[in-house]
């Protein structure tokens, strides 16, 4: 699970970490308000950052023509302007797709003088299986770009679970980037931080960059964290009820959330091809070999390994839901479950929804005999495909000609 | 001889009374498996399907009953625990099907495990079968999830990440007429006990496999470990197939670990890290049995 920015910096600031002063809006009443009292804690600049889950936000354009989706401001009025160009206006950038996303919130923090930026996160190490610490001097930048071009300004440190993150492992870190005197005895608390907020919240990923050194009102320097990203272990979830409460459905695809709801793996890709499928390695491979004879893929769905008659009709509900797609493709190995129990689901689920788009069918394993006779039997125009190649064949032709 | 088990190794059960552990153990008893013991902390002293004798602990059972193996049927929030257990009771091997469980606490459990003599497979996997002598390859060991019938005795390993795409491996084998010596689904979780390349390691050791078949998916880089391994070592026939090359970025396709992050772990890279170790590589999910066969 992901969450905004300033959820983000709530969980950092509630572990320790230094974060500018701020706070989220969603009113253009609130955003004056904010606005008013940083400045008159005698900040002389602040930002005004719309809070959507997809980056490259500053360089976005809202739909209705205002440019920029994170904006500095001088005055109480230029910042409510900005506020009422972003509240609910929708924004564009290079993730969101051309669709964009609607701004719920934005989030109004003081905007200190940046003297430099570093880059910092957590994540886990799968070859180490443990955490990760990475740091680097070049922040604010993209770090793919750095690791790729200068792997050498990468700092890595991993954790000992046994033992958690030690001192002298945040006394490295702050000395590689080149810290001295407070600063140093700063960013080493921080770095400590930073990665008590990761374990405690089982945090996938938590990465700040900019990490900054910022020139506060009395000419004081600090180590702020001026952007941070957090992403969830779902799994973990249960365990963080108040995380769970940061989710916001707004943020995931309606089909996503809908398909969540039956226990079912939907995500939804741009092609025509709908496929149904029983789990998660045979679901990306039916969608490889759909590509693979010529044919896009409208999603990923996963029914799981004891998909009930529910679940199939459900599921089918949610393919048809989505307007693109023109063929769809069922691709069943019941290894465990009854073939015929898949069968009947899938005649089910085409009598109630309807169903006028070409369907193939690939069945294999337990009782698979029977489930091919409820199928056959039917008198629905359901094409057989014998195996995984033959029925993604039959599926790319029927598509096209339909 | 077979990797990991073998027809008579001793299987206990932790939670077994649970409704997903109790059908599978009854599951691996049809196939002849010898489910010898089962554990539900409270329950201890009752006995499974009217045979098989509960133990509130896993030593206790490990002791009275000889288990060697252990396969774990636990609620996400307890497997960790599970694990532990079996570990501390000195079994041989832990074989974790449950799905779901906190990437943290995975990662206290290896740590904790580093050391001792157990190994683990998965989290989140299908489990292992080594396929018996009967008809449907019944009397062989079935710990875990996986179809029993599918099986046939044979010479071909397989190992993979994921369930449902290994017994389509294992079938396509099978149609063929060609049997398998032990098929191993080291699950789909980001941090896992036992990898790719361990296994691979087996397989070469093992005078009874003659090839093996490699499925992998994106993320993560152990398949490319392995591949790397193969290139050096390896003395057998592999082929291989790896899914996920049409899943976009930053997206978990169903199984924790399938993800594409930061440009790492895409299909592509392990394909060509396939290739590069002299891998035969599927073209699609169908031709994983031909290709190898091809090789062979």
């Amino acid at each position: 699970m992901n969450i905004h920015e300033y959820q983000a910096k709530q969980l950092l600031a509630r572990h320790g970490v230094a974060v500018p002063a701020g706070d989220p809006c969603k009113t253009v009443d609130e955003a004056r308000a904010v606005a008013e009292r940083l400045f008159a804690a005698g900040h002389t600049l602040i930002v005004i950052k719309s809070q959507i889950h997809a980056g490259g936000r500053g360089k976005g354009t809202f739909t209705h023509g205002f440019q920029g989706g994170v904006k500095l401001a001088k005055s109480v009025d230029e910042a409510v302007n900005f506020a009422g160009n972003m509240l609910g206006k929708t924004l564009v950038t290079k993730q969101t797709g051309p669709e964009g996303r609607v701004v719920q919130t934005i989030l109004i923090a003081a905007a200190e003088m940046i003297k430099k930026e570093f880059y910092l996160a957590v994540l886990l190490d799968r070859a180490a299986s443990r955490p990760l610490i990475m740091a680097s001097t070049e922040g604010g930048v993209d770090i793919e770009e750095v690791a790729a071009h200068t792997p050498e300004k990468i700092i890595r440190e991993n954790v000992d679970p046994a033992v958690g993150l030690m001192p002298y492992q945040t006394r490295k870190i702050a000395a590689a980037l080149g810290l001295k005197g407070d600063l140093f005895n700063q960013a080493c608390k921080l770095i400590a931080a930073v990665y008590k907020t990761a374990w405690e919240t089982d945090a996938a990923l938590v990465e700040i960059n900019p990490l900054c050194i910022v020139e506060g009102p009395g000419g004081k320097e600090a180590i702020v964290a001026v952007d941070a990203k957090i992403g969830l272990d779902d799994n973990a979830l249960y365990r963080h009820t108040d995380i769970q409460a940061m989710r916001d459905l707004a943020e995931e695809s309606p089909l996503e959330v809908e398909a969540s709801k039956y226990a079912l793996n939907y995500i939804k890709l741009d092609g025509n091809i709908a496929c149904l499928v029983n789990g998660a390695g045979l679901a990306m491979s039916t969608m490889d070999i759909i590509k693979h004879f010529g044919g896009e893929p409208a999603n990923f769905l996963d029914v799981g390994g004891g998909a009930s008659k529910d679940q199939v009709a459900a599921a089918f509900r949610i393919i048809l839901s989505d307007v693109a797609v023109k063929g769809i493709l069922v691709n069943i190995f019941g290894g465990i479950m009854d073939c015929n129990v898949i069968a009947t689901g899938i005649v089910e689920a085409v009598r109630e929804t309807g169903l006028k788009l070409p369907l193939v069918v690939r069945l294999e394993g337990n009782n698979v005999a029977a489930g091919k006779k409820t199928l056959a039997e039917s008198g629905l125009t359901i094409i057989s495909g014998d195996s995984m190649s033959d029925a993604a064949q039959k599926v790319v032709k029927a598509t096209r000609a339909a | 001889m077979a990797i990991l088990v073998t027809p008579q190794t001793k299987i206990l059960v932790q939670g077994i009374t649970g409704s997903f552990g109790a059908k599978h153990a009854q599951l691996s008893l049809a196939y002849g498996s010898q489910v010898v013991a089962g554990v539900t902390p409270g329950k201890g002293g009752q006995l499974f399907e009217g045979k098989v004798p509960v133990f509130d602990t896993v030593s206790e059972a490990a002791r009275q009953t000889g288990a060697t193996a252990s396969a774990i049927f636990v609620p996400p929030p307890f497997a960790a625990d599970a694990i532990l257990e079996a570990v501390d009771a000195g079994l041989d091997l832990v074989v974790c099907i449950t799905e779901g469980i906190p990437v943290n606490d995975m990662v206290r459990v290896k740590r904790a495990m580093q050391g001792s003599k157990t190994r683990l497979i998965g989290p989140n996997c299908p489990g292992l079968v080594t396929p018996g002598e009967g008809p449907q390859s019944h009397g062989g060991c079935r710990i875990g999830i996986a179809p029993g019938y599918i099986h046939k005795k044979g010479h071909v390993g397989v190992v993979s990440r994921s369930g449902t795409l290994t017994y389509e491996a294992v079938w396509q084998l099978t149609c063929r007429g060609v049997g398998q010596s032990t098929c191993v689904g080291i699950g789909g979780d980001p941090v896992n006990g036992t990898s790719h390349l361990d296994v691979i390691k087996m397989f070469m050791a093992d005078p009874e496999t003659h090839g093996i078949i490699m499925i992998g998916e994106i993320g993560g880089a152990a398949e490319e470990e392995a591949a790397e391994w193969i290139g050096r070592f390896g003395t057998k026939p592999v082929a291989g197939f790896i899914a996920g090359a049409t899943a976009p970025p930053g997206r978990r396709m169903g199984h924790a670990g399938a993800i594409v992050s930061g440009g790492k772990g895409t299909a592509q890279a392990k394909i060509d890290a396939f290739r590069k170790a002299g891998i035969g590589v599927a073209a699609t999910p169908s031709e994983m049995a031909d290709t190898l066969l091809r090789m062979m």
